[in-house]
């Protein structure tokens, strides 16, 4: 059995954080969090990740793991309590990739445009392009999911984790944009598994609460515009 | 029909990555070139990537694979022959980790450098040599990436050992030297004198040519 030794360093408020802290209890491996404090960067971080000197890092006994869904990948190789994150056929673990690599390129870096967007005209462009990227990720789901609650399947896994941790961002995006983005009409079915996923045992005591993601992302905001 | 098909462009760095890993494989497959640089797509791909309409895509056995990395994985698990990542989870997570590296954080600023004039090259330029320097960093001890023989980082570098290194002579940019760079000028000549490199890289002369028509193209229609 491997060493639990694996401390994550990292923040509450970022969705990437979220990652390896949902498989790590996927696989009930304990874990000390280490917080960094917003605004600087500790030793430890940047020793653990000079290229990047970006949350969240693993650091497994020794030695530091980097980058979210790397680290997610170690993680399943390295445990097999719990349930295989990753799928066990070579194609559809091909398929998981790719839609985790499209939701990171493309699909959150379009969500963020939407709050970055300065008048209702771009806010309104940005919007559709994300929802234009959920009826895409819906299609997804239908063919990952096979019927099931999850991209996994019965489980949670691989891209249920890639896309899941930015709901709470997704839902602080509609409510201060006043907009929706997750449509009961357009999604239903990653509308039924955004619920089932919020409140997966694995997942519910690391998403961050609505609110209190809404209050940090005003004071973000705020220090922006002052800077 | 050939089970194994893969859609790509004889001077895509992306596409020849897959042909070096199906070759280190053994793997036979059917090359379906695409016209992708005069935005000329066959529908098939279109079909086959509807997402990102790009190449290359792999066909195995009627179903596509996607995104090169993905599909560098994907023929790593399938086919039997030399690992393309390492056995180990902590060495695969560092391939993966500078297969990452290389593509979101080198790439960009070589290719600004080998494209760009100007402040904007000098900004491209500086910011592509302390990135080659944590990349010479990396090969402590190693003959390749991937140890002693070639892997994932070392294929998802062959844009810096053929492509950049064209640029780098019709440019006159002297970024990446031996003198510079003496650990990172050994891969090169260690990887180029790969027998599956040489026979997948797209042929120097044809892929210089192309450059240099790019070049004029852009300076003509300035």
């Amino acid at each position: 059995m491997a060493s639990e030794d694996v401390k994550i360093l990292g923040g509450w408020p970022s969705p990437y954080v979220m990652r390896p802290r949902i498989a790590l209890n996927i696989k009930s491996v304990n874990y000390e969090f280490l917080q960094e404090q917003f605004g600087s960067k500790s030793d430890l971080l940047l020793k653990s990740n000079p290229v990047y000197k970006k949350i969240p890092v693993m650091i497994h006994g020794e030695k530091p793991i980097c980058e979210s869904l790397i680290i997610v990948q170690y993680i399943d190789e390295v445990w097999d309590s719990g349930h295989s994150i990753l799928p066990s056929d070579p194609y559809d673990r091909a398929v998981a990739k790719f839609w985790a690599t499209y939701i990171d390129d493309k699909w959150f870096p379009g969500l963020r445009a939407i709050s970055r967007a300065e008048g209702e005209d771009a806010k309104k462009e940005a919007a559709e392009e994300v929802i234009a990227g959920l009826v895409l990720l819906e299609d997804a789901f239908i063919k990952c999911s096979k019927g099931k609650s999850f991209f996994g399947g019965e489980k949670i896994g691989y891209l249920d984790i890639a896309l899941g941790c930015f709901l709470a961002s997704l839902t602080v995006t509609e409510k201060m944009g006043n907009i929706k983005l997750l449509d009961e009409n357009k999604t239903p079915n990653l509308f039924k598994w955004a619920e089932k996923f919020s409140s997966d045992a694995a997942v519910k005591d690391v998403m961050p609460e609505t609110g209190k993601l809404m209050d940090f992302a005003k004071v973000l905001i705020a220090k922006s515009k002052a800077s | 029909m050939a089970e194994v098909k893969l859609f790509g462009n004889w001077g895509s760095p992306f596409s020849c990555r897959i042909e070096i890993a199906l070759k280190l494989k053994g793997v036979e497959y059917e090359f379906i070139e695409e016209d992708v640089y005069n935005d000329n797509k066959s529908p098939l791909l279109l079909k086959y990537n509807p997402v990102h309409k790009k190449i290359p895509v792999l066909l195995h056995n009627g179903k596509p694979i996607c995104e090169s990395v993905v599909i560098l994985e994907y023929i790593d698990e399938t086919w039997e022959g030399p690992s393309i990542l390492p056995k180990d989870p902590y060495e695969r997570a560092m391939a993966r980790f500078w297969t990452k590296f290389l593509e979101e954080k080198c790439f960009p600023p070589m290719k600004q450098a080998s494209w760009s004039t100007g402040e904007e090259q000098e900004k491209a330029k500086e910011e592509a040599t302390e990135l080659l320097k944590i990349l010479e960093g990396t090969l402590s001890g190693k003959k390749f990436f991937g140890g002693d023989s070639i892997g994932m980082v070392d294929i998802v570098a062959n844009f810096i050992a053929h492509w950049f290194i064209i640029l780098q002579e019709i440019t006159g940019l002297e970024l990446l030297t031996h003198e510079k760079f003496p650990k990172l000028g050994q891969w090169l000549d260690d990887y180029l004198s790969c027998s599956i490199i040489k026979e997948t890289l797209p042929p120097k002369d044809k892929l210089t040519a192309s450059f240099q028509a790019r070049i004029q193209a852009a300076t003509t229609s300035k």
